[in-house]
């Protein structure tokens, strides 16, 4: 016997003074010499910036396991949560400073922003592995838009824009059990604002 | 009065809430037959087009966990909204108190939760919110908590007062907090708002309509006198259940 969930709502213009932490961008440990850079932009279907999302990351750490250890929300600068939450600025513009996933060589992305009545999912892969059901399972240029790019300009950066709509509209993943239970989310009338 | 204000905000003719006969005994409109507001269904540009690709993540996806919280993360004082300035902020005092849970009921042990709102005058201390209702210099809106362990969390707080919808003609939110909430795994994921039972804008809301004529009352919470705080705050009960895929309903000993 299941309970039914309780649903989701929209995150709204005004978590910004609540959400965000110090440091929630930078899980990795101060100075650490395989820190990453990933930064990029969250695009509307107009390619426009949306510059009021909230971004969060959860990843496994550099030996491929999940991190099992509190204090995402007071950073100490020595451990390593696996856990990070960014907001994009006025340009639409996230930054994280991480360390890269081993195992499987992505980041679970979790995006919410105004408008959106359900949060979304997606992933950030480092490089497309050869065995990923996910994966496999897309178009190739489906595939590339879960794939970050280099940034030659930056030591160890690397891009990774979020497109929501459009012709490179960004992968989202539901996660839910079959059938689904989200109600009207991907049935959503056009129209409102 | 109630349908020329609908339609004034949908530009529709649809009749206003009915009332009376479908009312619960706490009187809340249960599912009104047609309040004359679309379900919100977000932002035309921001919402994909596409559909959601299905994944049945493997034992191996790191989606299956989630990050973990403790007390190096949450100061118990965060708990209550009411005591992070030097004074007492304004409005009626509540305690909100409920239990998380997965589907399969047991509890959501040691994680957090987040919620954020308007001041009693219903104006958010955010500098996005720029309208001219006024700031409590003693509210913040915003605090944490963890799940004990049997998934209980409370928070004491100011009831948040209705607010018109920026750049909208006449359209007001209900009353509600902003919840934020972790599982074990991180596809369990939730954010949502939390309504109060009796409240009359509740059918002209399309934000809470979105979530579905058989789901949106569970975002509205149930006055229970028993977590009252004599002298001091009502007691609001709101319980929620987290979604989770299939795999972690598998696992034991959570």
């Amino acid at each position: 016997m299941t309970r039914d969930i309780t649903p989701a709502q929209t995150v709204g213009p005004f978590h910004g003074h609540a959400l965000p932490f110090a440091g929630g961008g930078a899980p990795a440990p101060v100075g650490h010499p395989q820190t990453v850079t990933v930064h990029g932009v969250v695009q509307d279907g107009a390619g426009e910036p949306v510059p009021d999302a909230l971004l969060e990351f959860w990843q496994a750490g550099p030996d491929g396991s999940a991190p099992a250890v509190p204090g995402s929300l007071r950073r100490d600068g020595l451990g390593f949560t696996g856990f990070a939450r960014v907001t994009t600025g006025r340009d639409g513009h996230y930054l994280l400073r991480t360390l890269p996933p081993g195992g499987a060589p992505y980041l679970a992305v979790c995006l919410f922003a105004r408008g959106l009545p359900h949060h979304l999912f997606t992933r950030l892969y480092f490089t497309l592995p050869g065995h990923d059901p996910l994966l496999a399972a897309l178009p190739a240029d489906r595939r590339l838009t879960l794939l970050a790019a280099p940034d030659p300009g930056h030591h160890r950066a690397y891009r990774f824009d979020i497109r929501l709509q459009g012709d490179r509209e960004t992968v989202f993943l539901d996660f839910a059990e079959p059938p689904s239970r989200h109600g009207s989310r991907h049935e959503a009338t056009p129209g409102d604002a | 009065m109630a349908s020329e204000s609908v339609r004034e905000q949908t530009g529709r003719t649809a009749p206003g809430p009915r009332r009376g006969a479908h009312d619960r005994a706490d009187g809340t409109p249960a599912a009104p037959a047609d309040p004359g507001t679309p379900p919100y269904a977000g932002d035309p540009l921001r919402r994909p087009r596409r559909p959601l690709v299905p994944v049945a993540p493997g034992p191996e996806a790191v989606e299956l966990t989630g990050p973990v919280f403790g007390p190096a993360d949450v100061d118990p004082l965060d708990a209550d909204l009411t005591r992070q300035h030097t004074g007492d902020p304004l409005g009626e005092r509540i305690a909100v108190a409920g239990r998380i849970v997965d589907r399969r009921g047991r509890p959501v042990r040691g994680q957090l939760v987040e919620l954020w709102q308007a001041n009693a005058a219903g104006r958010y201390a955010n500098r996005l919110d720029q309208r001219s209702t006024p700031l409590d210099p003693n509210f913040t809106g915003a605090g944490r908590c963890l799940t004990d362990d049997d998934g209980r969390y409370r928070f004491t707080t100011i009831r948040p007062g209705a607010y018109p919808w920026p750049g909208r003609h006449n359209v007001w939110r209900p009353a509600h907090l902003h919840f934020s909430l972790f599982g074990t795994a991180f596809t369990q994921r939730l954010v949502t708002q939390m309504y109060f039972p009796g409240d009359p804008l509740l059918p002209y809301d399309s934000i809470w309509r979105s979530a579905g004529d058989a789901a949106r009352d569970r975002l509205v919470a149930a006055f229970d006198p028993g977590l009252s705080v004599s002298g001091s705050a009502l007691g609001y009960r709101w319980d929620v259940v987290l979604d989770g895929p299939a795999a972690t309903w598998a696992e034991e000993g959570r």
